[in-house]
């Protein structure tokens, strides 16, 4: 389980992003924060990463406290961070960077499962750089398998849709409806896509750096549908392209 | 054959106590094991130290190695290595170079490699360069590289001095017949106060030619690397080179790439970047469980793999 308590953030500028906010995230469920932009979801995702520090609060793994602990410490732990923007590196091949994420070397068939839940074909892709020959979609999906490859306790993927095509959109929610049948630790997404609300067991919104509103999906969803000018633009029922 | 030669020779190539294929081993200027193939012959040059090494028409995955070692300080070896490649052979030649020293005299090898690539020839060459012992002489490495490619030759370059080696100034010259292409894949790595020059010269001059020169350095500390590239068009052709480097701490990267067009169907490219490493590159590989440290590591041997 992980407990977030009364964390605030602000920027070095000093414009406040995130305000006294607690969230409990029980084992086993896949949490969905969404939300309008510039509201926090981003923020609250690389606190709990370690990649942002928080100005005050507490964080609790497992009944840990790991305010303290880095990003290394805090992936040690088990915690896994998909970035919205995966990064590209030159000279290091999907298969290093697998493995990396592994702490193993892998043989192909250990690769193929990990590149089959994304949908890629790991015959294909292994031998390739992690660079710019690469399509968005085809980063993103990679950017999720280092992830899945580490079998964490705690995942975050901070806007998985953003940036990919349709095509890659299709088989990314059925990555995420395979994710989530067989569960294992705690996933937070961050998402405005209907199609990835749909899939979560509770949502949480999150605006104006504080949480709004939050509980099981299916109640959820049908506050969203009444609320829309509260919550401002929280869903959208196809990608933007 | 010194110890310090054999594990030289263990960094720079392919040998664990034999060589496949036809060899030649330079060890302190001298020569101290040679063998020839059927298809491939190595003599001695006559006029000047060196070789001239031979390879029939039409081998096909063979194997040459000529390694140099330098195992001790005072040494200034010079060496002059020709290769004639028959048409159509297909080979891999591999020349790399280890310098030891543990005194404070300087130590200092100047290859100097001629390419002779006939009609439809493939050659894989591999150098490997490292610099190593205690000592505080310096370490020099300058090779010369010139090679001669006629219609549809094929040559990979694949060079890589990755630490120890004080001084370099390569040079790397290649005149390109109808159809025949060149691809070179350059790495250095520079530390503490190190500098290395590479220089490019590539004369498109047949119909259909091309080159692939993509070099990428890492300058760490205070070390300099000066990178100058030039690609002539002189027929249609494809000319692309790519110079990448990673700079930390007080490392200086000069590049200075030039294209010359000398025919309206030539199409020559060139893409530079120098910078260091990516903040967002370390935030990865760190949430995947590694320190700082080793991220950085990480991503400079993938950047020079």
């Amino acid at each position: 389980m992980l407990r977030l308590e009364n964390i605030s953030w602000s920027t070095p500028n000093g414009i406040e992003v995130l305000k006294n906010l607690d969230l409990t995230v029980p084992d086993g469920k896949l949490i969905v924060i969404t939300g309008p932009n510039g509201g926090g979801k981003t923020t609250l995702a690389k606190i709990i990463a370690g990649i942002y520090k928080q100005d005050s609060g507490k964080i609790f793994l497992n009944d840990q406290d790991i305010t303290g602990l880095d990003i290394t410490e805090r992936a040690k732990m088990g915690i896994s961070f998909a970035f919205q923007q995966p990064v590209r590196f030159k000279g290091i091949t999907v298969r290093k960077l697998i493995e990396l994420a592994a702490g193993k070397e892998l043989d192909k068939n250990e690769l193929c499962d990990i590149m089959s839940k994304v949908g890629l074909c790991a015959e294909e892709y292994i031998d390739r750089e992690v660079n710019t020959t690469l399509s968005g979609g085809e980063i993103k999906r990679i950017e999720i398998a280092t992830v899945l490859a580490r079998h964490s306790v705690f995942t975050l993927f901070d806007e998985p849709e953003a940036g990919i095509d349709l095509w890659s959109f299709t088989s990314l929610i059925k990555t995420f409806e395979e994710i989530r049948n067989n569960l294992n630790g705690s996933i937070i997404i961050i998402s405005h896509q209907e199609r990835i609300l749909n899939i979560a067991d509770e949502i949480v919104v999150v605006a104006n750096g504080r949480i709004k509103a939050s509980g099981e999906a299916d109640k959820m969803m049908d506050i969203l549908a009444e609320n829309k000018s509260v919550f401002g633009r929280c869903s959208k029922q196809e990608a933007m392209f | 054959m010194k110890e310090i030669t054999k594990d030289l020779l263990r960094e720079i190539s392919e040998w664990n106590g034999e060589f496949k294929g036809a060899y030649n081993i330079r060890e302190d200027g001298a020569c101290v094991g040679r063998v020839s193939s059927k298809n491939i012959k190595i003599e001695s040059k006559k006029d000047q130290p060196g070789l001239e090494i031979f390879i029939a028409p039409g081998t096909k995955g063979e194997t040459v190695s000529i390694p140099a070692c330098v195992t001790h300080g005072d040494i200034d070896d010079l060496v002059y290595n020709d290769f004639y490649v028959g048409e159509d052979a297909d080979v891999i030649i591999v020349a790399g170079c280890g310098i030891h020293t543990e005194t404070g005299e300087p130590a200092r090898h100047n290859g100097i490699h001629r390419f002779f690539l006939k009609k439809g020839s493939r050659v894989k060459y591999l150098e490997k360069h490292i610099g190593k012992g205690h000592g505080t002489g310096l370490r020099s490495i300058d090779p010369v590289t010139e090679a001669e490619l006629e219609e549809n030759a094929v040559l990979e370059m694949d060079t890589a001095q990755i630490g120890g080696v004080d001084r370099t100034t390569r040079i790397t010259a290649a005149k390109l017949g109808e159809g025949a292409k060149l691809f070179i894949r350059e790495r250095i790595l520079t530390e503490k106060e190190q500098t290395a020059k590479t220089d490019f010269k590539v004369e498109l001059n047949g119909k259909d030619s091309g080159v692939d020169l993509i070099s990428r350095s890492v300058a760490r500390d205070d070390s300099h690397q000066e990178y100058h590239s030039v690609i002539i068009g002189n027929a249609p052709c494809t000319g692309h080179s790519e110079c990448d480097a990673i700079i930390s701490e007080n490392g200086k990267v000069d590049a200075a790439p030039e294209l010359h067009a000398r025919d309206n169907d030539a199409a020559l490219i060139h893409e530079a970047a120098i910078g260091k490493i990516a903040g967002e590159q370390i935030l990865k590989l760190r949430t995947l469980g590694m320190t700082e440290e080793e991220a950085e590591a990480t991503i400079i041997d993938g950047f020079l793999s």
